[in-house]
């Protein structure tokens, strides 16, 4: 299998804050979405994989190219969507076309022209005229134009309305369905997206927890919930994560942890489950 | 053929995609040969990963219901919905040989058990 992004042992440390030795891969035809909790690392590492920050060890590569040796060939196979968009705000959507296109050797015009017609947007709009679901789907439409065989999103879904993260979705979906494309996203995790990833990196204050397939992530842990008096010292240790209220408790278990707990409501976790019990680091709280 | 993803069942959508595809082969909707839906444009229809996709053909084509050609698709095996009877044959024969080993405990004369059999079959003739 091809990998389409691979970073090894990356590090990098900043005065308050350390990224350490985050390793994952993202083979080609896949969805990956990168999560954690505010300030774990995720915008970090995303900066050290377009080089935007220096990074202190460790190796990325973006389709077989080193990101800082080959950095111009590696960005020309690399879309990227930012939270919010890099475009001049005054250019009508025309010069944005003109400005970027020069920088790639694959842009292809009827191909930018296609997606605007598909995204319903108009070619003599200005970028501050656009809503922000719009000016995505423009990032979007420059990253297609070239044939970006790899796309980056940070934070995609932030600020948008259900409407325009579902076609967000769909888009997505459609862009890796020929098995040819792969996209990497950081996001806080909403259901639909949860749905739709493949892969799934969990960074929590910069340190790797867990990078592997969606399924094999979800299936680590369940929730087992209860009375309070059905809280045992044996569970309290067990548990990842525990939470108290005045007419019972709900624990993240280990999978494997939960046969002892049999005679107690065992479900499925959801990755926000999964994500707030980890990063609460077992503390209780009312 | 289809397929709907509950979200709410609990049931693991694999397990859902599996289930309703060896319904489909069972009820003689999926025939012989038939060819599955494409495993990438089925992830991108039902919105979800390929990887589950993935995992539910993976799963069909080790018990037996369907073989995977590479860069063809999933297919349907000739032999797809007898194993399915055969298996579904097994299950009953279980479940009945439990029911067995219940009545011996609770002293359940075998007429008695017959007649509880045929009175079930009725009660779920009438659903």
């Amino acid at each position: 299998m091809t990998n389409y992004l691979e970073v090894k042992n990356l590090s990098k440390s900043f005065d308050s804050f350390q990224l350490h030795n985050i390793s994952f891969t993202l083979p080609k035809g896949y969805i990956m979405g990168l999560i954690g909790p505010n300030g774990s690392g995720k915008t970090t590492t995303i900066k050290l994989i377009l080089n935007m920050l220096g990074r202190n060890g460790g190796e990325i590569k973006i389709m077989g190219l080193d990101n800082i040796a080959d950095e111009q060939k590696a960005k020309a196979e690399l879309g990227v969507v930012f939270d919010t968009n890099y475009f001049s705000d005054d250019w009508q959507v025309t010069q944005v076309e003109k400005s970027i296109s020069v920088f790639y050797p694959n842009w292809k015009s009827e191909r930018f022209a296609e997606m605007l017609r598909k995204f319903h947007i108009a070619p003599t709009k200005k970028v501050k005229e656009l809503s922000k679901g719009m000016q995505m789907k423009l990032m979007l439409a420059c990253a297609f134009s070239y044939d970006a065989k790899l796309l980056i999103l940070d934070e995609p879904t932030s600020g948008l309305d259900p409407v325009s993260r579902d076609e967000l979705l769909q888009i997505l979906s459609e862009y890796i369905e020929d098995g040819e494309h792969s996209v990497l996203f950081s996001t806080h995790i909403t259901g639909d997206l949860e749905r739709a990833a493949d892969y799934i990196t969990y960074i929590s204050y910069g340190e790797l927890f867990f990078s592997g397939s969606k399924d094999e992530f979800v299936d680590l842990f369940r929730i087992v919930k209860g009375g309070t008096e059905e809280l045992s010292a044996d569970l309290k240790e067990k548990a990842v994560g525990v939470r108290t209220f005045p007419t019972g408790f709900e624990a993240l278990v280990k999978t494997e942890d939960t046969v002892a707990f049999s005679s107690l409501s065992i479900e499925p976790a959801t990755i926000d489950e999964i994500v707030v019990f980890t990063s609460k680091k077992g503390d209780d709280y009312e | 053929m289809k397929l709907i993803i509950s979200n709410v069942s609990g049931v693991p959508i694999y397990e859902q995609i599996k289930q309703q595809v060896k319904a489909a082969i069972l009820s003689g909707e999926l025939k012989e040969d038939e060819a599955l839906p494409s495993l990438r444009t089925l992830a991108k229809d039902l919105k979800i990963s390929v990887l589950t996709v993935t995992r539910a053909y993976t799963e069909l084509e080790q018990e037996g219901f369907v073989k995977n050609v590479q860069g063809r698709g999933c297919f349907v095996m000739d032999r797809g919905s007898e194993l399915m009877r055969e298996q579904l044959i097994c299950k009953v024969e279980n479940g009945l040989t439990d029911a067995i080993k219940a009545a011996r405990i609770a002293n359940l004369p075998s007429e008695e058990l017959h007649r509880l059999l045929d009175i079930l079959l009725e009660a779920n003739t009438d659903d």
